[in-house]
């Protein structure tokens, strides 16, 4: 009994090393969405490039629709803007912008200067749709499948190897449940 | 001493530009609301500071948020639901008990308990050698044996 007991201390201290060292690994930043397997929160807010066009959940169409918050003040959305780039010319999803508290006659001229990779952008210059859906700053990514139910979100920017772990598994899986349903 | 001096009015001045709106009610009760749900608020963004505190753009956006529900007369329940439905949990300084959070909320006090009972179990320990043990006649004699030897 008394030899157990003298153990005690030592298990005890690899067991809170344990927990201590699995939380250096854990990133503070990512915040689990409160939003997951939730339906798209309904909005109505002018298009980005026709600010006469007003529009709302319904015009994201699409069996996989990535809505992408963006803005001209967000440096990480430059970085991760070529990715955004071919991710739209695979054709595997509709890729959606949401223009974050942003000035329209910037934003504009930043689809000049590089390249609009959305099919269209919603303008959201108060950050009160971005408030519905938890955003906390841009870059960040929604996955929203076929019935308009939000899959997975992508705090900060995507590039290759984002895309591969966390997009493509989950694409993957939509593009069968979407199979699925159609046959 | 005046090159220093500059830096710290520069510094201050910079603070001072970074203030953002205040959120003034007539009615008191409501600015009390206010300022303790702001207090209570964490910012999801910057993550140890709460929405009071926070000169980040999403605070600003939320202290807004707040102050706009409690212009229409929503209550503080509702107002901090609005919020777990959009950020989750997270934003909760004081999280809800949930089956996620007994360690949480539970922990301190079954630490506490495992430390009584330690502190119990090592005291009655010590009581129990204190008192002096009797030898037993076979070893009577082989103390005695060995006092003789020497």
């Amino acid at each position: 009994m008394n030899k157990i007991i003298r153990f005690i201390p030592l298990v005890l201290f690899i067991a809170l090393g344990a927990i201590l060292y699995r939380g250096l690994s854990l990133n503070p930043q990512e915040i689990p969405s409160a939003l997951v397997d939730k339906k798209l929160p309904s909005f109505q807010l002018p298009q980005l490039l026709k600010p006469e066009v007003m529009l709302t959940e319904k015009d994201l169409k699409g069996d996989i629709v990535l809505l992408n918050v963006w803005g001209t003040w967000c440096v990480y959305c430059k970085y991760e803007h070529p990715y955004l780039v071919d991710i739209a010319k695979s054709g595997r999803v509709s890729l959606y912008g949401l223009n974050y508290k942003d000035i329209r006659a910037d934003a504009k001229q930043w689809l000049i200067d590089y390249e609009n990779p959305y099919i269209l952008s919603i303008f959201d210059e108060q950050g009160r749709f971005g408030i519905e859906l938890g955003v906390t700053a841009a870059p960040e990514t929604f996955v929203i499948d076929a019935k308009g139910i939000i899959r997975m979100k992508h705090v900060g920017p995507i590039d290759t190897k984002v895309w591969q772990d966390k997009f493509l598994p989950l694409i993957e899986t939509l593009e069968k449940e979407n199979q699925g349903e159609r046959s | 001493m005046k090159r220093f001096l500059t830096f710290v009015a520069m510094v201050f001045i910079t603070f001072n530009s970074a203030a953002s709106i205040v959120y003034t009610f007539d009615d008191e009760v409501m600015q009390l609301r206010y300022n303790s749900l702001v207090k209570e608020l964490r910012c999801p963004k910057c993550q140890n500071q709460n929405l009071a505190d926070s000169n980040s753009p999403i605070a600003a956006d939320l202290r807004r948020e707040v102050y706009e529900l409690l212009k229409q007369n929503k209550s503080d329940g509702e107002i901090v639901n609005f919020m777990v439905q959009r950020y989750g949990e997270f934003v909760l300084y004081r999280p809800k008990v949930s089956s996620l959070t007994y360690i949480l909320w539970f922990g301190p006090a079954i630490l506490l308990l495992i430390g009584v009972v330690i502190v119990v179990f090592v005291l009655k320990n010590s009581a129990n050698k204190k008192q002096p043990k009797q030898l037993s006649a076979a070893q009577k004699d082989k103390l005695e044996q060995i006092l003789k030897d020497k």
